[in-house]
């Protein structure tokens, strides 16, 4: 089996994100960097498939430069090569980033592409499905299980009201949420191998992909704060409160 | 100017409300661009709900009613609403957020060469719109760039449309899902539930790690009874397997802004608050002091829960006279 994956950089999803006071952007100063967690979740299921059924897994990413130290990290997690497309982060939307990997897709032609269902930073959640459609291939989105058979992916999906099955003919596009698996942890050595495994760098122009954007971020700012609340000494003080104040009862 | 195609959501057989939130931002956007809203109501065995979507301005409701529809499949269903888009003359499709539309409205966007906004928050002007980034931590001006444009809009920030009066008309339309053979529907296990759907509920209570375990989890039944409320959980108890991964409140789960939020024995990590801190009135009860949930809570309790919960349905009980 071939499996393409993403291997997104983010700011570290727990860190304290602040709005520049010009609002072009986030401080990024002192921030720290990591894989994408629902990529981290597509990478451990490609790798497991691939221990279990052959292949190779190869990780993508866009970025520039400074994003290899994370798709490295996909590397050592097991998969086989990787392929990086240079572009700014804040030059893309989710569209161009879809046209992008169509290209990877076909040029690759792996039997599955597993995605993060969203990035934490942009959150659109959006890039598998437009892949999906643009390859008119199925898709199977927010997966918390895939089961390889008969040629189809059958996949358990997180949905309002509970939980679904279906199933997807191969080759096809399937979005990883995180209760899918527990990504492992890079051992050193697999660390060390890790930086000699081939990392093709490639650009839009080289892919044929326009770059003009669809939706275009033009301004960040701090969302509105809520007002300090106050801290109550006991249980009747609460109800008081929500009785009297709040008139939440 | 332009047409914005409302997508109506159903469940169970039933309209799903959040499809009125919809409806207001398809209204708001109209205001900014001279334009006016359709509605299309797509699925099997829908056609008799659509009296439901006549009274709110729309300036009609397109009904696919197929058997094919009784089972949502991404690829054939973004076929289907891009067509019925493109039939009514629509220059935009707009949905509330939910794990339908956003697994939907993507394809629809690539579908219609339009440029696609998720988590609208608000109208700023025919091509500008908030939409929150980072769990929320950023608020971000996103301009569309193309004619067309799809919406899956956050419905805690629209309120749900109330009826106008009048009566759009109803107009059955011959779209149908044509199966490729390339997906088939295989199952769903639906979590049964006697309590109000947590995306809609005034009252929510929800509960974290400090929990324990499903019988720990249980002591928020009394109260949630009470208080006639939603239950909600955070990741780790949905992982922990002590809640159903429907109840997940936060920035991968659900976002909602009920009257009241109670939140007993949970940290408030961002991602948690990225998905209630939209709530009217929030509680928070825990037992560390320094728990982050404290900075956006009103009232904040600094008890072990195991204690305060059953104490705080004996004081409500009290006072509602139960
Ligand atoms: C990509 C990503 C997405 C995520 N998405 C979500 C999401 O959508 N929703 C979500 O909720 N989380 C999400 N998380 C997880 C989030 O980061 C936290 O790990 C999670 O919210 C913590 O859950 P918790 O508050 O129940 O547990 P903890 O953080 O462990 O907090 C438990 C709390 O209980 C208190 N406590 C313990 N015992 C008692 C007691 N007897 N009485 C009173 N208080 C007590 C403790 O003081 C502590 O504050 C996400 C994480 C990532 C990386």
């Amino acid at each position: 089996m071939k499996i393409l994956v993403t291997a997104k950089r983010v700011t570290d999803p727990d860190a304290k994100i602040r709005v520049k006071p010009d609002g072009t952007g986030i401080e990024t100063a002192g921030l720290e960097y990591k894989l994408n967690p629902f990529c981290e979740n597509a990478i451990e299921a490609a790798v497991s498939m691939v221990e279990k059924h052959g292949g190779e897994a190869i990780a993508v990413t866009i970025g520039t430069a400074d994003v290899e130290q994370n798709l490295r990290t996909a590397l050592a997690m097991g998969c086989e090569r990787a392929i990086r497309v240079e572009i700014a982060d804040d030059q893309l939307d989710s569209d161009l980033t879809a046209r992008i990997l169509v290209k990877l897709f076909e040029t690759e032609k792996p039997d599955l592409f597993l995605l993060g269902k969203q990035a934490v930073d942009g959150d659109s959640n959006q890039v598998a499905q437009l892949v999906a459609e643009m390859l008119d291939l199925p898709q199977a989105c927010f997966a918390s299980g895939i089961v390889i058979e008969n040629g189809e992916a059958v996949v358990t999906r997180e949905i309002d009201g509970g939980i679904e099955t279906i199933a997807v003919k191969l080759p096809a596009v399937v979005s990883a949420d995180l209760r899918l698996n527990t990504p492992r942890l890079p051992t050193l050595p697999n660390v060390l191998k890790a930086k000699r495994k081939p990392l093709q760098v490639l650009t839009p122009a080289a892919l044929g992909v326009d770059t003009a954007l669809k939706v275009a971020t033009v301004a960040y700012e701090a969302p509105p704060q809520r007002k300090g609340g106050i801290k109550v000494k006991t249980v009747q003080e609460l109800v008081e409160k929500l009785q009297n104040e709040a008139k939440a009862l | 100017m332009g047409t914005t195609l409302v997508i109506a959501e159903t469940f169970g057989g039933k309209l799903r409300k959040s499809t009125f939130n919809a409806v207001t931002f398809a209204k708001a956007l109209a205001a900014k661009t001279g334009g006016d809203f359709a509605i299309g109501l797509l699925g099997s065995g829908v056609a008799g709900l659509a009296g439901e979507l006549t009274g709110y301005g729309a300036k009609a409701v397109y009904v696919a009613d197929n058997a094919g529809f009784a089972n949502y499949l991404g690829g054939p269903w973004a076929k289907a609403v891009a067509a019925l888009a493109d039939q009514a003359g629509a220059t935009s499709v707009a949905a509330t957020s939910s794990t339908f539309t956003r697994d939907l409205l993507p394809r629809v966007a690539a579908r219609m060469g339009a440029g696609m906004v998720s988590e609208v928050l608000s109208v700023v002007d025919g091509t500008k719109f908030l939409r929150p980034m980072w769990a929320g931590n950023v608020v971000a001006t996103v301009e569309v760039k193309t004619p067309k444009a799809v919406f899956c809009v956050r419905g805690t920030e629209f309120d749900a449309a109330q009826a106008t009066g009048g009566a759009s008309p109803v107009q059955a339309v011959a779209v149908a899902p044509e199966d490729n053979g390339k997906q088939r529907y295989v199952k769903f296990e639906a979590v049964v539930s006697s309590r109000p759907d947590l995306a809609e509920a005034a009252v929510v209570v929800a509960g974290g790690r400090g929990l324990k375990d499903k019988a720990g989890f249980a002591i928020l039944d009394p109260l949630a009874d009470l208080l006639k409320a939603a239950i909600g959980g955070t990741r780790a108890v949905v992982d922990a397997g002590i809640a159903p991964n429907d109840l997940q409140i936060g920035q991968t789960g659900k976002v909602i802004a009920p009257q009241l939020y109670i939140g007993v024995a949970l940290s408030g990590a961002i991602q948690h608050i990225a998905g209630m801190k939209a709530s009217k009135t929030i509680v928070a009860i825990n037992k560390d002091p320094e728990a982050p949930i404290f900075s956006v809570a009103d009232y904040g309790l600094v008890a072990d829960a195991f204690k305060a919960v059953p104490e705080l349905v004996e004081e409500i009980r009290k006072i509602k006279g139960v």
